[in-house]
């Protein structure tokens, strides 16, 4: 699997290669500005992009910039982004066009190797990797609401990992429950928050997102 | 035909204005001199303040004419009222003795006389030139001929219209008047405005006392800025000392330990490392933390607008955000902007238990204006030790004012104005 990599500190951009080459990627380019990015990703072609929010020569958020309007030229095209904070803001920049293959993570979730190269390998099969801080934000704004708040806590939980974008397997792994389990707590959701069931596990973390992140 | 135009205009202007300086200065100045005379009964202390308010504003009325139609600026020279008046009889006396001490009163009523002669008199060549040279036409058309009969020696000008003949020379001389207006009623209009500066705008004195007040103020604020940021500097040290520095501490031991454990016992250090990484985090966490109460992320990538609309999805209360910003300010003033949006905002969270909120951010005519409004239980109050005067003091560093409306039951609306330009 061929990746680009943006990241201006040398250090973090040195661990991420050699993290993504011990787990059997291929490094397309891993370049420290957004012009370079912009160049690499309309060229080079990667199966994924991981991108930091910030990088020279502006030093405001031209990797997210580069990477929107990447997916704009090419929608879909998978995009991990990387950063020191995360904003539901930017979040939801990334989410709008519905397209999926899509992650937002905090730079500290790299020092869990094996749960950040589930991400990547997600985000490029078209999947979404949302940070934990963002879907928390996201529910303790609206805990009390109905029917959030009818949800019971193993639900709310199962819902959580859901809306980072995990798979039936991921959250019974994770539950140490069964997949059938699971299977049953995301149907009892799907019912009490009224939405569409869906066997697709993508549409079906982007409804959730979606949901989540109405009405305000 | 422009030229015409701005005569005619510049005519109507000078009738208004000739009628307004004689019957509204006589007026104002009689009130104002009987006023002032009946402080010594003690009703004056009472009538004196509202008729010298209305001096002020007859007199804004004429700054404001003067610039608005023949661009001669006249600053307003008064004193601005302090704040917090008293009120009852205390407070009469004292805004009645305020006025009288402001040497601009004085110089308004001295302009009320200048108004009501010389300003009649230059500005009431502006109608005349225009209608006069129409008179001169009349008797020309024929209506000299009842005057004479009648036995009126009718003079135009100069000329004592006896015959059709020396009608016609009125005519004439009426063209030549007309014509010369052409060239000259917008000059008269201004020349009356010109007059008036002389009295309407502030001395030399005035000026020297407003840049005295405003060097206190200047003095004020940077004390107010000084003394702020060494407390934040204070802060920042002390949340580095026991946050990330305290945790990179532990974590250095932990590693100290795991390496003497790694072979001993491989499932002690392991448990360690795993203690280690999560003191990583914690220290991450905070650091992030930090930085955000420093300078918040959002606001260096993407400037005001957007950090605001950031600000709002974190908060736990419906939060609406409309932001018409054509660039950004500097970035001091965008941090000061933020902060003090941030400050109000938990304020209203807090305290005023409102469940939606309403943010407004704008620029126009060089203000960045923001206005945060909230439906919960109002009775907010500037004063010593509130959040507001913090905010205020803040927004002082930047020439900033901060005002607020909340009545008890709400709702409150916080409005901040900050001079800027957007770049």
């Amino acid at each position: 699997m061929r990746v680009v990599l943006a990241e201006d500190l040398f250090l973090l951009r040195d661990g991420l290669v050699r993290m993504l080459e011990a787990f059997d990627f291929e490094i397309a380019a891993a370049v420290e500005t957004g012009p370079e990015l912009t160049k690499a990703l309309a060229e080079l072609q990667p199966d994924v992009a991981v991108v930091d929010v910030r990088l020279p020569p502006s030093h405001t958020d031209e990797g997210l910039q580069c990477a929107l309007a990447a997916r704009r030229a090419r929608p879909g095209l998978p995009v991990l982004v990387l950063s020191q904070h995360v904003e539901q803001l930017y979040a939801r920049e990334l989410l709008a066009d519905g397209n999926g293959g899509v992650g937002y993570l905090l730079k500290d979730r790299v020092f869990d190797a094996e749960q950040f190269i589930d991400a990547v390998r997600r985000v490029a099969a078209g999947g979404t990797a949302m940070d934990p801080t963002v879907i928390q934000q996201l529910l303790s704004r609206r805990s009390t609401d109905q029917p959030l708040g009818a949800l019971t806590p193993r639900e709310r939980e199962v819902l959580e990992l859901m809306a980072q974008g995990r798979s039936n397997a991921a959250i019974a792994a994770q539950l140490v429950v069964t997949e059938r389990a699971i299977a049953k707590h995301t149907s009892n959701i799907f019912a009490k928050l009224g939405l569409p069931v869906s066997d697709d596990d993508n549409r079906r973390v982007l409804a959730v997102l979606a949901y989540l992140d109405q009405g305000r | 035909m422009t030229r015409l135009r701005n005569t005619m205009i510049a005519g109507a202007r000078g009738l208004y204005l000739a009628i307004v300086s004689l019957a509204g200065s006589i007026t104002l100045f009689v009130f104002s001199v009987l006023s002032i005379a009946f402080i010594l009964l003690g009703i004056g202390v009472f009538t004196t303040p509202a008729v010298l308010t209305a001096v002020r504003k007859f007199a804004n009325l004429r700054r404001v004419q003067a610039g608005e139609w023949s661009d001669v600026h006249i600053p307003a020279p008064y004193r601005k009222r302090p704040a917090g008046p008293r009120s009852g009889v205390t407070g009469q006396v004292e805004r009645c003795s305020l006025m009288l001490k402001d040497p601009a009163t004085w110089r308004d009523l001295q302009w009320l006389l200048v108004d009501m002669t010389a300003g009649f008199v230059v500005v009431i060549f502006a109608p005349a030139l225009v209608l006069y040279p129409v008179y001169g036409w009349v008797l020309a058309l024929g209506v000299w001929k009842p005057i004479y009969n009648a036995g009126g020696g009718e003079w135009y000008g100069f000329i004592h219209v006896n015959s059709q003949m020396a009608a016609n020379g009125a005519a004439a001389l009426g063209t030549a008047l007309g014509v010369l207006a052409l060239f000259v009623n917008p000059a008269v209009v201004r020349g009356h405005f010109l007059l008036a500066r002389t009295l309407l705008a502030p001395t030399a004195s005035m000026r020297e006392r407003e840049l005295a007040q405003r060097v206190d103020r200047l003095e004020e604020t940077r004390h107010d800025a000084v003394d702020s940021s060494a407390a934040e500097l204070r802060r920042i040290e002390r949340d580095l000392h026991d946050g990330a520095q305290a945790r990179l501490v532990a974590m250095g031991m932990d590693l100290g330990t795991i390496e003497a454990l790694v072979e001993k016992d491989p499932a002690k250090a392991k448990e360690m490392i795993a203690k280690a990484r999560q003191n990583s985090g914690e220290a991450l966490t905070e650091l992030r933390d930090l930085v955000r109460g420093i300078h918040p992320p959002v606001l260096a990538e993407r400037g005001l607008g957007d950090a605001v609309k950031a600000l709002a999805l974190r908060l736990p209360v419906a939060t609406d955000v409309d932001v018409d910003l054509p660039g950004r300010a500097e970035e001091p003033v965008e941090a000061a902007a933020y902060f003090a949006v941030s400050e109000t905002l938990t304020n209203a969270v807090k305290y005023a238990e409102a469940d939606r909120i309403w943010v407004d951010v704008h620029h126009e005519q060089g203000m960045l204006r923001i206005a945060v409004t909230d439906n919960g239980k109002g009775g907010a109050a500037m004063g010593a030790g509130s959040g507001l005067s913090g905010i205020e003091r803040r927004l002082g560093t930047f020439d900033g004012v901060l005002a607020v409306s909340s009545p008890v039951g709400g709702p409150t609306m916080v409005t901040m104005e900050i001079p800027c330009e957007l770049s």
